[in-house]
């Protein structure tokens, strides 16, 4: 045990290990790309999709069950279908990793909508707020915090499940732990998951982070 | 306000509410708000008054009549633009929690397009006018109390100076003491801004208070009753109004006319200095008549002249000076405080009499019990026998409130109801 975390130690640290196309640097880079774009589509989708229904309160059916059907869904099989259909690219993988952001952007978006105060949306409304202003100037306001909860969320599991690239050939940090799987080599598989582990959790921490400095003027319960 | 004279200002013509589930929320109602004038909606829960306020400003449209603001039909309106000349205010403030109170009450300025420089200037202003300190502008309203939240929102309510302010229960839910602070604030606004206001409210007591007129609303939206305070409570249409105002009516009457409207006599008396000893009074006066007082009861005052307490001049202690002597509790009123307060002090007072004080708080007299009975049994006559005002709307609620404190609403309505 204690040789394999300093294997593993060894191999986080080789300088060897850093460089190069196949190197750790260029493979968090991809990893990056990946997630960030996967991520930024999803928001591109599922917000708008999560203010519409949290302004108009209709189809909210979609909003509270698409969350359940996102946990549902297979990704490795979504990857499998889209490569059956569309050949090999790197469509499978966004599409499986977009349908994963969506749900929980959408699911915390339209809770984000709904916990806005209605004696607020009313008094926005009241002083002579259109529906748009009310919306962008009131609602999308104080829904910030939850939105901002679900795009960190979506980030984390994107993030995580982005190793799926490399099943299809592509690269990012999957890279490791496929190529380790095939190879038998435990610690370079271990080194992978590590590497995803930190990215996921220090993402996570910087959006934190910037949520407390956004939100720093609200009431303790609405951050 | 010469202009507001009699000038209907929102008017409801045949307007009902009926909601897709079956429920009347107003049933064929017809009312006429006059300008400047603060009219009172009350009634319990359910009764509607809600609705016909939200009616005023397209947060509900009626099923059926008509709503006319300043003359024109309410529908005419784009709904935004109508509320944006409408002053609304509602029960927890409904304030913005993301934004600071400065801007909270800037919204309206800022959604008519004034400029923001302009738009902060003017909310600074009514910041000032509410009774808020101009520091509190920088805070978020979640770090305000109950009380400072409603004033912000009374403030934003009158940011773009609109002739028309709809208030829905503003202060059902701070304490007491707040909300009777809160009403006084409203009353001293009211007297110099004049606005036409609407108030919902489902305490009589406040009502009665605040209001030119007083429309009571019964379970089904149905108006029974559209009237001035003192009519309302010396004339209820129906048991239903009369249940409403409660067993205390007389006394709520007597809550609406100041000491000095009703011309209550005093009479001088020669009171006692605390800093007298006490060998130096003399029991059963002291060159100045008791008349009125009961026992040998004496006014304590302070070297100023203001009174302290009461002081038992027939049972003295040995030695010292009146300030060592026990006093019993005294509070001083003024031509401004109302029948029902000097009432009530005379009932507690050991002395059945109640010492006046001039506007500098210094003793001018006392009033005996049964004098103040009197004088309020006169006034109660004259209000019960007074003829109804014109239908349409109360003279006295577009033409000037005059009264120099918060009381002076009923200043006006004694005058009509007595001459």
């Amino acid at each position: 045990m204690l040789q394999l975390l300093a294997d593993l130690a060894r191999w986080l640290t080789g300088p060897a290990q850093w460089q190069g196309s196949g190197g750790i640097a260029v493979r968090l880079l991809e990893h990056l790309e990946y997630s960030l774009l996967a991520t930024l589509a999803g928001a591109v989708l599922a917000l708008p999709l999560g203010l519409f229904i949290g302004h108009t309160r209709r189809f909210a059916f979609l909003a509270i069950n698409l969350a359940g059907f996102g946990r549902a869904l297979p990704t490795v099989g979504l990857v499998t279908l889209v490569f059956l259909a569309g050949g090999l690219s790197m469509w499978p993988v966004y599409v499986a990793l977009i349908a994963l952001a969506v749900p929980v952007i959408v699911t915390n978006t339209y809770a984000g909508m709904t916990a806005v105060d209605p004696d607020v949306t009313d008094a926005a409304r009241g002083v002579g707020m259109t529906g748009p202003q009310v919306l962008f100037k009131v609602e999308l306001p104080l829904a910030l915090p939850l939105v901002m909860t679900g795009l960190r969320l979506a980030m984390i599991q994107v993030v995580s499940t982005a190793t799926i690239a490399a099943y299809v050939s592509f690269g990012g940090l999957g890279r490791y732990i496929f190529d380790g799987l095939a190879q038998r080599d435990l610690v370079q598989v271990l080194g992978g998951a590590v590497l995803v582990a930190v990215v996921a959790v220090l993402l996570d921490l910087a959006m934190a982070g910037l949520q407390r400095s956004l939100f720093r003027n609200r009431p303790a319960d609405a951050r | 306000m010469q202009s507001g004279k009699g000038l209907r200002m929102i008017s409801f013509e045949a307007v009902s509410k009926h909601y897709p589930n079956g429920t009347t929320a107003v049933d064929d109602l017809t009312l006429e708000l006059p300008e400047g004038g603060l009219t009172v909606l009350v009634g319990s829960s359910g009764c509607g008054k809600t609705t016909t306020l939200r009616m005023i400003n397209r947060m509900v449209d009626p099923s059926a009549g008509t709503v006319r603001v300043a003359g024109r039909d309410v529908r005419d309106s784009d709904a935004a633009e109508l509320r944006r000349s409408i002053g609304y205010v509602i029960q927890q403030s409904g304030l913005f929690p993301h934004r600071t109170v400065l801007d909270n009450i800037a919204t309206v300025p800022l959604l008519l397009g004034w400029g923001r420089r302009k738009a902060r200037s003017r909310a600074a202003e009514l910041l000032e006018r509410v009774g808020l300190e101009a520091e509190s502008g920088d805070r978020y309203p979640h770090q305000l109390s109950g009380g400072q939240q409603q004033r912000v929102g009374v403030a934003r309510a009158l940011a773009a100076d609109p002739p028309v302010l709809l208030m829905d229960e503003p202060f059902g839910a701070v304490d007491p003491v707040v909300r009777t602070q809160l009403q006084d604030e409203l009353l001293r606004l009211q007297r110099d801004l004049r606005k036409t206001v609407v108030f919902v409210t489902h305490d009589i007591d406040e009502a009665v208070r605040l209001g030119d007129r007083i429309a009571v609303f019964r379970t089904g939206g149905r108006l029974v009753q559209c009237a001035p305070p003192a009519r309302l409570l010396t004339r209820p249409a129906d048991d239903f109004v009369a249940g409403f105002l409660g067993a205390e009516r007389g006394l709520k009457l007597l809550s609406l006319t100041t000491l000095g409207e009703a011309e209550v006599p005093h009479e001088p008396v020669t009171p006692v200095r605390t800093d007298e000893p006490v060998a130096e009074i003399r029991v059963g006066g002291n060159g100045g008549s008791y008349e009125g007082t009961q026992g040998n009861w004496r006014v304590a005052v302070t070297p100023d002249g203001a009174p302290v307490g009461w002081l038992d001049a027939g049972a003295l202690p040995a030695g010292g000076t009146a300030g060592d002597a026990g006093l019993l509790p005294l509070r001083p009123l003024r031509d401004e405080d109302s029948l029902l307060a000097a009432l009530d002090e005379s009932v507690s007072s050991p002395a059945r009499a109640v010492a006046r004080v001039d506007g500098d708080g210094v003793l001018s007299g006392v009033t005996g019990q049964a004098a103040l009975h009197e004088r309020a049994a006169v006034h109660h006559t004259a209000a019960a026998t007074a003829e109804p005002a014109e239908p349409g709307g109360e003279p006295g609620a577009g033409g000037g409130r005059s009264g120099q404190e918060v009381t002076g609403t009923g200043a006006v309505r004694t005058a009509e109801a007595t001459s």
